[in-house]
């Protein structure tokens, strides 16, 4: 069993178009969280999000390209390419036949979907671009990443809704852990902040109108962001042989099924998820200095979630600093995983545990210490990051420091 | 039909029932119906008549609508089929 370790790292979201513009927005406590510009927005009740602003796809891509690239695809090779400069890797030969790539996304080419919809049903064209099929689909982003950097080896595209990348991650680092793969490139993007993603989501009311305030008493429910997050998976012996600088360990996942109900989570397989991991990482508990919590700012989720975490953790349970970042990207669901696998590295690297923004009064069932509007500066050795799906699909992380 | 007999309507078609096991008193826990069917018997209310109900199902005890039985739900959307006319 290999032992693997993280070389690079990469996103796009809300709070920053690098990886060091996103830490140094954790760090700060910036709130990336604010009003949503696209088309239709009038005609939606809910008009906040953690959005790209100022994206400009050109300044990335050709034209040719951008014709295949739907926003989810056009965020994950942003977040890939910054991730593999910072891994120092070139995919030839041996290496690229043996490494591949696996992420995860909910909804895959949203903007794609809405944008053809809205022409063939409201302006009433009979005739749609030929790339519609291939922008769309949910593995496009996987697939344009395999091309770009040459990754002939396993590669796969994974949804489960909001564990999407907790999964995608999750099975990437087991694949070099077995050694099916030499390096992999894992983590997950969305962009569903359209006229009809933020619509559908409206119905579940569910969603706040004013902010993202998880584990807060006056907490008025989830705030959806978008962007990517890419990192590049080795074995440790192939980092240190060429010298690669090591930004975290994965030492650890589990994945775990409800099997009760289509939207509300459930504490013990929250719990089952949190203990797998553990046992998966060979770690104590007693190990565990930091949870990025899954914390999405509902109360189904965050009561659910705390319970879970005294569960597990016991008496620990009072050490731990628990956050969720949610509150400043917003929820990525596919990606969120991926992004807020930077606070872990952030705080396993640096030191420093992101905050949980927005918290203004206590809730009596989530009496944890949640880190609450301010980073702090903490040593911690071990952490784990809950991501708890709809569907009830469960994916836990564990990282060391390195 | 009256208000009342079409919220009725709605919440025996949400818990699989006959209008008449719905009484007022009844609370939706009562009748079986769960998180998810209140979004969905509100969703319904709100296009059979044409409102909106001003609903959190993140915390419905915040929320200005009160689900909190049959009537209060039938007096709720009295109030809100009245402010529309």
């Amino acid at each position: 069993m290999n032992r693997v370790v993280i070389t690079g790292a990469g996103t796009i979201n809300a709070l920053g178009a690098t990886v060091p513009q996103t830490l140094e927005a954790m760090r700060e406590g910036r709130l990336g969280i604010g009003a949503l510009d696209f088309r239709d927005v009038e005609r939606l009740s809910i008009k906040i999000g953690g959005q790209v602003h100022g994206f400009d796809a050109e300044a990335h891509f050709d034209r040719q390209k951008l014709g295949l690239y739907d926003r989810f695809t056009q965020f994950t090779l942003i977040a890939a390419r910054e991730a593999v400069a910072q891994s120092g890797l070139t995919y030839s030969d041996e290496l690229a036949e043996t490494s591949g790539v696996v992420l995860g996304t909910a909804a895959g080419g949203m903007n794609t979907w809405d944008d053809n919809f809205r022409s063939v049903y409201e302006e009433g064209k009979n005739r749609v671009h030929p790339f519609v099929v291939p922008k769309l689909m949910t593995n496009a982003a996987t697939s344009h990443v395999s091309i770009e950097f040459n990754l002939q080896g396993p590669s796969l595209t994974v949804s489960t809704a909001c564990a999407s990348s907790n999964h995608a991650i999750g099975l990437a680092f087991q694949m070099v852990r077995s050694g099916m793969a030499r390096t992999m490139i894992a983590g997950g993007s969305e962009s569903m902040l359209t006229f009809g993603g933020i619509k559908a989501w409206e119905g579940l009311r569910v969603m706040s109108k004013t902010a993202c305030r998880p584990f807060s008493a006056n907490r008025s429910g989830m705030v959806q962001g978008e962007g990517a997050g890419v990192f590049v998976l080795e074995t440790y012996v192939d980092a240190k042989a060429r010298g690669a600088g090591i930004l975290a360990e994965i030492v650890g996942f589990s994945m775990t099924s409800d099997a009760s109900d289509i939207v509300m989570p459930n504490k013990d397989g929250a719990a089952r998820a949190m203990r797998g991991a553990l046992r998966d990482a060979r770690m104590d508990m007693s190990e565990i200095g930091y949870i990025n919590a899954h914390g999405t700012g509902t109360a189904a989720n965050d009561k659910t979630e705390c319970a879970a975490i005294v569960d597990v953790f016991g008496g620990h349970a009072d050490q731990l600093m628990i956050s969720s970042t949610k509150s400043m990207h917003g929820h990525l669901i596919g990606a969120t995983g991926a992004v807020e696998l930077l606070a872990c590295v952030m705080a396993l690297r640096d030191g420093v545990i992101a905050p949980t923004l927005g918290y203004e009064s206590a809730d009596p069932d989530c009496a944890l210490d949640v880190v609450p509007n301010t980073a702090r500066d903490a040593k911690v050795t071990g952490v784990i990051s809950n991501a708890f799906a709809f569907g009830g699909m469960n994916a836990v992380l564990a990282l060391k420091a390195v | 039909m009256s208000v009342k007999d079409k919220v009725v309507q709605i919440i025996a078609d949400q818990g699989l029932l006959d209008v008449t096991d719905v009484t007022l008193e009844a609370t939706l826990d009562d009748l079986g119906i769960d998180s998810l069917g209140v979004v969905e018997s509100i969703f319904a209310i709100e296009e059979e008549f044409d409102i909106e109900v001003p609903f959190n199902a993140n915390a419905p005890e915040q929320s200005d609508f009160d689900i909190s039985s049959v009537a209060s739900i039938v007096l709720a959307v009295e109030n809100l089929v009245a402010e529309q006319t």
